[in-house]
């Protein structure tokens, strides 16, 4: 900012004035060369060699004590180079000036309490941050967003219902935690429905139930296939139980489809608090590439630059013109079509996920409800997207300042079907046999300590396990192996100690 | 007169009482809420017809040309005085016609003479000021009818017109003997300081208009930061053991909160320093070597709740905005116990405060924009000259009486310019 160049010539400024001795001229401008002027520069000089070999700078001292009957009787320094001290511990330690009690000559012409001077830096016994008062200052926060929120955000927010399908398998709690912490900070009140393939189960039900939230766990009594395209019936059936669902309870909010490895953005929950019937938003798609080394996203390519989006398509009187969808020309042929195929997965051409319902919409009696959406008991059979329930595509409304703004991100990725993962991701009891790694550059640790420490040991070993059990490339599982023999290093050096 | 002033007051008191009941209930849905300070509610008022201002017209070497040689002097912190001249040259406040004036300006920069860095040396400053007044009594006969009582002048240096940037020495100088009469509009101001005379108008310092509204963030953006600082702590040029600079406030800031994650304090220059005042809550303010800075301004403009560590200031227009209800006043012996004092407010009180800075009269009060608004700075100055009207009888001096001594003052002062 300004403020420093300014504070930089200050110094230049400044420091010519406080080299000139004090008491004699105010007006620094011109240097008089007399005998005076000499004598103090030589003394001036002594004085900074003495300092030199003391430490600390003692001519302010000398020339108060010195000074300081002149500075009583002129009448025209109300507070002159005084030296006050506070009775407090000052930064620099070397420097006893800070700790002389000098007295305080206050002869001001003016009754200001405000004095000029030196003053001592004030540090309270224990300066570090109090628990408490952390505590009082996050609710602070709290209420001024809450508060902004009321005046700024949405008005009258409407409950969000979220449709998850999910199924157990080893990256469930990956993609099921990352959506939960998502709708866990949604200010609105917040209902979610989980429909799990295969039936309701533990895995689920337990990581679900960190979540605080009001949810609705229900199962579906079909196992979920291992081919993609049989994967992605199977949800959008599992969706339509969720939305019986919604008719049935008659629950009132907004219907959003939260796929359980999708990634949602704040502002999303926001935006779909505009929807008055049938709205849909831009998705981003995040294709994994064929040299499946990183999830690299398309900016990265260039026979398709852009990150492709689905989702409206407006003119320039921002009206829905029609819908951006995923090419799927590129990957002709060269698709995953099992789940644990190393290819690139594809979304279908519009994604569940980019649409928003108004639950009311799914009612039995559709009084309110518009011609061009049909209801729901009139399926035959089932639909592969949201724009099965409408008649008239035209008539949905666009959002995200009409699909120009990406809200959420689709991203499909999954483990291997055989991989195996401990229920509840919870090791219980530690596992016993070591799986030596190849290439470190440590030497195994000797036979004898390994009974100490057992129990150590044992924490260290399932993520070993786990890395055999990788789909990733080689450079990943090398680094996490390079990572636990390290920690299990340094165990043995500690207690090699004690 | 005081005794009017007490009943006013009393009485404003009363008023405000009675209406404070209803701002506490609509104030839940409002995002913004009146101000009136102690002279009333006279943010908004309009200084046209109030008051006549004649301006003198100097000959270029005191204004035109200074400005011809250094442009900068448009850009800093000091340019209030510049673009006062400006707005009254084109003001419909301004007349052609000495005779109905009520208050004369005499446009002379005297903060425009700048070092290679871009700050102003005020060592000629005493002299062009003496020399643009020698100018005026002896072309025109109205200073010596009132010896200056109702001439007025812009002097936004660090002391006002003690005319040095070192507190010391600024306060053996004192004001400069020729303005003892006249009304000051300076941007010191310290209770009981030599630099502050009786009757003073304080206004903010000069930020540009322009660059603040162009980093302006959606006001839904949450706000996150506790207390927000950028700044020096120790001036390690000048006072590198600390304990004279900013009489050793900052530094205990520093020492007291520089692990707290609270405290957002830092010496760095972020290029989102707008921003992120927008996204703090509280935004320190603590004095320098002089007790003014603009991050007042810019924490109001930015809805930023300014917590003001300087013992004893005066602050901008302190008639017409009732700091005390805006800000959050700390004493710099209290520094240690900032964070107690901060996470003690009440709640309400924290958003009645940014009630009160989300005001738009508020804001505008603070900036000096070009083409001038109504309700900005330059208006509120007119007001506060207004409300000094009409001027009493001891202004006018017999045709023989002369007060001010013009010999008065160092020697160095009473060189020509």
């Amino acid at each position: 900012m300004k403020l420093s160049a300014l504070q930089q010539s200050y110094i230049n400024r400044r420091s010519y004035s406080f080299r000139s001795s004090g008491p004699l001229d105010s007006s620094s401008d011109t240097a008089i060369k007399s005998p005076s002027a000499i004598f103090w520069l030589i003394f001036h000089g002594l004085c900074c060699l003495i300092s030199l070999l003391l430490g600390y700078r003692f001519s302010r001292l000398v020339f108060f004590f010195l000074f300081s009957t002149n500075f009583y009787a002129s009448p025209f320094r109300p507070t002159a180079d005084l030296v006050r001290t506070l009775d407090v511990h000052s930064v620099l330690s070397n420097n006893p000036v800070a700790n002389l009690h000098l007295p305080l000559i206050n002869k001001t012409l003016t009754n200001s309490r405000v004095v000029v001077g030196r003053h001592g830096i004030r540090i309270r016994p224990w300066p570090h941050p109090d628990p408490v008062e952390v505590m009082k200052a996050h609710r602070i926060i709290e209420i001024v967003q809450k508060e902004q929120r009321s005046q700024f955000g949405v008005k009258d927010p409407r409950t969000v219902i979220v449709v998850t399908p999910t199924y157990v398998r080893t990256f469930q709690a990956l993609h099921l935690t990352g959506v939960m912490h998502s709708l866990m900070l949604v200010p609105h009140d917040l209902v979610w429905i989980v429909v799990e393939a295969g039936g309701v189960s533990n895995e689920t039900a337990s990581v679900i139930a960190k979540s605080g939230l009001k949810t609705i766990h229900v199962g579906f009594n079909q196992r979920m296939p291992n081919s993609w395209d049989k994967r992605y019936k199977l949800e959008s059936k599992m969706r339509v139980r969720a939305l019986r669902i919604i008719r049935e309870k008659k629950l009132d909010g907004i219907v959003m489809f939260a796929d359980d490895s999708n990634m949602h953005s704040m502002e999303l929950f926001d935006e779909i608090q505009n929807v008055k019937w049938f709205a849909a938003v831009s998705v981003g798609i995040l294709v994994n590439s064929v040299n499946t080394d990183q999830m690299v996203d398309h900016k990265a390519e260039e026979e398709n630059p852009r990150m492709p989006v689905q989702g409206p398509a407006c003119n320039a009187s921002n009206m829905l013109a029609g819908w951006h969808v995923f090419n799927t020309l590129p990957y002709a042929g060269k698709s995953a079509v099992h789940i644990d195929d190393r290819a690139t997965v594809l979304p279908r051409k519009l994604e569940w996920s980019g649409f928003v319902l108004n639950s009311r919409m799914l009612w039995k009696d559709g009084g309110d409800r518009p011609k061009w959406i049909r209801d729901i008991d009139t399926l035959e059979g089932d639909i592969e997207s949201p724009l099965g329930l409408v008649n008239d595509p035209s008539m949905v409304e666009p959002l995200g300042s009409c699909g120009r703004q990406v809200l959420l991100w689709w991203l499909r990725v999954e483990a291997r079907v055989d991989s195996k993962f401990p229920p509840r991701w919870v090791i219980d009891p530690p596992l016993e046999i070591t799986v030596p790694s190849k290439r470190t550059p440590w030497p195994d640790a000797p036979p004898e300590l390994h009974a100490n420490e057992k129990p150590e040991m044992g924490i260290q070993e399932p993520i070993e396990k786990h890395s055999t059990k990788r789909t990733s490339g080689s450079k990943r599982r090398s680094k996490r192996k390079h990572g636990t023999r390290t920690d299990t290093q340094v165990l043995t050096r500690h207690s090699e100690q004690n | 007169m005081e005794i009017w002033r007490w009943v006013f007051i009393g009485f404003l008191f009363l008023a405000d009482f009675a209406v404070k009941i209803q701002p506490f209930k609509l104030g839940r849905s409002q995002p913004t809420e009146r101000i009136s300070g102690s002279a009333g509610d006279v943010l908004e008022d309009d200084p046209v017809g109030r008051l006549k201002v004649f301006v003198y017209e100097l000959p270029r070497k005191y204004n035109k040309k200074i400005l011809q040689k250094d442009p900068r002097c448009l850009n800093h912190m000091f340019a209030a005085e510049i673009y006062m001249h400006r707005f009254l040259l084109s003001s419909p406040v301004r007349t052609l016609n000495p005779e109905e004036a009520d208050w004369f300006y005499t446009p002379v920069y005297t903060t425009c003479d700048l070092t290679a860095n871009g700050l102003p040396l005020p060592f000629k400053s005493p002299r062009m000021m003496r020399s643009a007044i020698q100018l005026i009594s002896s072309n025109w006969p109205y200073w010596n009818r009132t010896e200056g009582a109702d001439h007025f002048f812009l002097v936004p240096h660090d002391f006002g017109a003690c005319f040095h940037y070192q507190e010391e020495k600024a306060i053996e100088r004192g004001i400069l003997p020729l303005l003892q009469r006249a009304t000051l509009v300076q941007t010191f101001g310290q209770r009981n300081h030599v630099c502050l005379k009786e009757g003073s108008i304080t206004i903010p310092p000069y930020a540009p208009p322009q660059k603040m509204q162009t980093h302006l963030i959606p006001e839904k953006t949450p706000r996150s930061i506790f207390v927000y600082f950028r700044g020096l702590f120790y001036d390690v040029g000048n006072d590198p053991e600390g304990g004279y600079y900013a009489r050793g406030a900052r530094a205990a800031v520093w020492e007291n909160f520089k692990d707290n994650p609270l405290f957002d304090i830092s010496t760095e220059h972020p290029t989102t320093y707008y921003e992120d005042m927008q996204r703090a809550v509280f935004c320190l303010c603590p004095l320098g070597w002089a007790p003014w800075s603009p991050r007042l301004v810019e924490a109001v403009i930015f809805g930023c709740i300014p917590v003001i560590i300087a013992d004893d200031i005066v602050l901008p227009f302190a008639d017409a905005i009732p700091w005390e209800e805006i800000g959050v006043f700390v004493d710099e012996k209290d520094v240690p116990n900032l964070d107690t004092i901060l996470t003690s407010i009440p709640p309400e009180v924290i958003l009645r405060k940014q009630r009160l800075l989300a005001n738009p009269s508020m804001k505008q009060a603070m900036l000096f924009p070009q083409p001038a608004q109504p309700g900005d700075a330059f208006h509120q100055v007119l007001n506060g000259l207004a409300r000094k009207l009409p001027h009493d009888k001891g202004v006018y001096l017999k045709p023989d009486e002369r007060v001010l001594n013009w010999t008065a003052g160092p020697v160095g002062d009473l060189k020509p310019w």
